[in-house]
């Protein structure tokens, strides 16, 4: 199987990369590592006529301490991420999820950024990255603009990114307490996609990570709207602690990989945590609100009961860190 | 059509290749390097892995212009100038880490990628590191088991 044909182009810099983009038109499509974009264009969902290699613009190959967040650069590649001693103290989750990715080969080619701008609905990061309240810095022909995570995705394969646009960091929040993670995947085979997957951040003592703040265009995000759910838990520290009940949960944040056309928080999961609920009772909610597809490897009502069951023992397993 | 120019084991191969070529086709049709095989053409077999800049990659899903002016090893790269095998080669060899055989260059390639990242693997690290490759006649036990000696003989 090859693609379709196109016309190649390798840009060096952002800027060349912009300015080719404004050049080409809608048609023309970024490549980075080429995982996801390259498969879709064999079996022609994706027909460019262009593509514009970004994958040797190192400007944009980094993982940096921002002080209250991290910095991570497009083109930093899964393989990078997962290894990274930086991302492995501080944002665990990320790490972590970040070597379940594909396989070793995928992980060596395939970017955090070009992951993220194919928002696949199947695919780990974009959740990983809506669990931590991460936000994606995009540039374009007017500079460059901030999206938090909870604005970023709209659709299957849709984004706020706009054509001609590059995403080129993925700012993260650095969680207060790194260790309360989990990250579960449910899949036939190893390399497959998430037939249901879950990551979970707690926030011990009701602290919600933070959305880093002066990104370049200085436009802030507006808060309240980063989690579809909107649900910000503040239960008083101190609620008579139920044996099920996790330390922490006060600030769960639960997002659900392939339960919809984007990535989810579990909504009605955080809230009932925010309350005071146990777990068990919990996670029992995590389905709702979401709208899981039905295909050759599970039911809809299947899927649900994967998060259900998914939830829980990713809620246990961040508590018992 | 644009030109390409690949270092493919050592030898700089150059030629004008349609855009789309993939980095797989180029190297059977044009380095006339056929030990690498195309298996699922979909990023899932492995049957394609070879060293891009020294890591493993699936030669289907790059495309040549994206290898263009970097190092390239496919498994004719491995063995010394005198034919000797090279330690993960050797370990296959001594193990039998292959029944048809379809799948072994991919393993060879993805094995020698595993190794040069962590040179003293646990056997879960080496399933975990052969993720991407599989063997349809499910002959995995000896191609671990060769993973582990060749591990083992760089130790040494």
């Amino acid at each position: 199987m090859i693609p379709a044909s196109f016309t190649y182009h390798r840009a060096s810099s952002v800027d060349e990369a912009l300015s080719m983009a404004a050049q080409l038109g809608e048609d023309a499509k970024f490549l980075a590592g080429g995982h996801s974009l390259l498969p879709m264009m064999k079996l022609r969902f994706a027909v460019p006529t262009d593509l514009i290699d970004v994958g040797r613009i190192t400007e944009l190959s980094y993982i940096r301490d921002e002080g209250t967040y991290l910095a991570i650069g497009a083109l930093t590649r899964h393989h990078e991420v997962t290894t990274s001693p930086l991302l492995a103290t501080q944002v665990p989750l990320l790490a972590h999820a970040a070597g379940q990715v594909g396989d070793p080969q995928i992980r060596h080619r395939g970017t955090i950024g070009g992951s993220v701008a194919h928002a696949d609905a199947a695919s780990d990061l974009p959740a990983v990255l809506l669990a931590l309240d991460a936000t994606f810095v995009i540039q374009g022909a007017d500079g460059a603009r901030s999206v938090p995570v909870g604005e970023f995705f709209k659709s299957i394969f849709e984004t706020a990114l706009q054509p001609g646009e590059l995403l080129t960091e993925i700012q993260v929040p650095k969680p207060a307490v790194p260790s309360a993670w989990s990250f579960q995947k449910f899949t036939k085979r190893a390399i497959d996609w998430a037939i249901v997957g879950v990551a979970v951040q707690l926030s011990p003592g009701g602290a919600t990570p933070r959305t880093p703040r002066g990104t370049p265009d200085g436009e802030e995000s507006v808060s309240g709207v980063l989690s579809p759910g909107g649900a910000t838990p503040r239960t008083p520290r101190g609620t008579p602690d139920g044996e099920e009940s996790v330390s922490g949960v006060q600030g769960a944040h639960v997002a659900l990989i392939n339960m919809g056309l984007t990535p989810l928080r579990a909504s009605a999961t955080e809230a009932a945590l925010a309350s005071g609920a146990p777990v068990a009772d919990a996670a029992a909610l995590a389905a709702e609100g979401t709208s899981p597809g039905s295909d050759l490897h599970a039911s809809a009502a299947f899927r649900a009961h994967l998060a259900r069951v998914l939830v829980r023992r990713a809620l246990q397993e961040a508590g018992g860190r | 059509m644009s030109k390409v120019s690949v270092a493919v084991n050592g030898k700089e191969i150059t030629a004008d290749v349609e855009d789309r070529t993939l980095l797989v086709h180029f190297l059977r049709d044009v380095a006339d390097l056929t030990a690498t095989n195309i298996g699922c053409e979909t990023t899932s077999c492995g049957a394609c892995t070879v060293l891009l800049d020294g890591e493993s990659v699936k030669s289907c899903t790059v495309l040549a212009l994206q290898a263009d002016g970097r190092q390239v090893t496919t498994l004719e790269g491995l063995a010394g100038p005198d034919g000797s095998m090279s330690p993960v080669q050797r370990a296959f060899h001594r193990n039998h880490g292959l029944q048809c055989g379809y799948c072994t260059p991919g393993f060879v390639m993805a094995i020698t990628s595993l190794l040069a990242e962590n040179p003293q693997p646990t056997e879960a690290e080496v399933r975990a590191g052969l993720e991407g490759n599989i063997c349809r006649c499910t002959g995995y036990h000896n191609i671990v088991k060769a993973a582990l000696a060749a591990a083992s003989e760089a130790a040494q």
